[in-house]
C-alpha cells in the first residue's frame, strides 16, 4: 500500500532536484525506455533507509562525475506500483529489488546495481562503483 | 563497512541480505531480519539445494550477485538448530 504522498514527496525532489525525471505512469516508463538510445541511469527509488541514506546521495556524488549518463529516470517502488513493474519489464533479467540502479546504453542493460550493493554501504563507496560503471560503459570509446 | 550498523536499533544485520549456511544440504540468501530464541527471520528467500542435481553453490551465489535474488520464500524462519554461518552475500561474493 503507497505511502502518503506528503511523505514521500521529499523523497521525489530529492531525486528531481539531482537531475532526475520522474516516470509515474506506465505510458512515462514506454515513452522513456520503449526506444531508448544513448544512456541512460534508471533508478527504482524507496522509500527505506538504504535508499535515504546510502541510494540517493550515492546518486548524487556520482552525477557530479565527468562521465555520466545522458538521461537520468526514476520510477518509485511501492508508491507508483504500475509504472515501476513497467520499467522492471525493460531488464527483466533482473531481479526486482529497491533501490536498485540500471545502466542502459541503446536500451540494453550494460550494468545493473542491486539492492544487496547498496544496503550498509557508505555512500561514496556505491558512488565510486557507479562512476567506474560510468567510465566502462559509457566513456568515449577511442 | 564492518562495524558500521545500518539500523542502530536494531540487529547488526537487519536488512541485510545475507548467505545462511545450514548443517544440512540447504543455503539460503535472502534479507535478515531478525534473530530469537526460535531462530533467524527473513525476507525474499532464495535457496540453494546441495543435494539436487544443478549448479554448484558457488555458481548460484554468482549468480544471485549478478542477477539478484528469485525469491522463493517471502518471509522465512531457518530454526536455531538448523543455522550453521551467516554471512552477508557482498562478502561471500568477494
Amino acid at each position: 500500500m503507497p505511502y502518503n504522498p506528503a511523505l514521500v514527496a521529499p523523497m521525489r525532489e530529492e531525486m528531481t532536484d539531482m537531475g532526475a525525471r520522474e516516470l509515474t505512469t506506465v505510458p512515462d516508463v514506454d515513452a522513456a525506455l520503449g526506444d531508448q538510445k544513448g544512456t541512460m541511469l534508471v533508478f527504482v527509488n524507496s522509500v527505506c533507509g538504504c535508499a535515504a541514506g546510502n541510494a540517493r546521495p550515492a546518486l548524487r556524488l556520482a552525477l557530479q562525475h565527468g562521465v555520466k549518463p545522458q538521461q537520468v529516470v526514476t520510477v518509485f517502488a511501492g508508491q507508483d506500483v504500475d509504472a515501476t513493474a513497467r520499467a522492471r519489464q525493460y531488464f527483466s533479467d533482473y531481479q526486482p529489488s529497491s533501490p536498485s540502479v540500471a545502466l542502459l546504453r541503446d536500451g540494453e542493460v550494460v550494468h545493473f546495481v542491486h539492492r544487496h550493493q547498496i544496503e550498509g554501504r557508505p555512500p561514496q563507496a556505491i558512488a565510486a562503483d557507479l562512476t567506474a560503471a560510468f567510465d566502462r560503459h559509457f566513456g568515449v570509446t577511442v | 563497512m564492518t562495524g558500521r550498523i545500518f539500523h542502530p536499533d536494531r540487529h547488526e544485520l537487519h536488512g541485510i541480505t545475507v548467505v545462511l549456511e545450514t548443517h544440512g544440504p540447504r543455503t539460503y540468501v535472502g534479507r535478515f531480519d531478525s534473530q530469537d530464541d526460535q531462530g533467524v527471520h527473513m525476507h525474499d528467500v532464495g535457496v540453494y539445494d546441495a543435494s539436487a542435481d544443478g549448479a554448484t553453490k558457488a555458481e548460484f551465489l554468482q549468480r544471485c550477485g549478478k542477477f539478484g535474488i528469485r525469491p522463493e520464500h517471502r518471509d522465512l524462519l531457518v530454526p536455531s538448530t538448523d543455522v550453521a554461518r551467516i554471512e552477508r552475500l557482498v562478502d561471500a561474493l568477494r
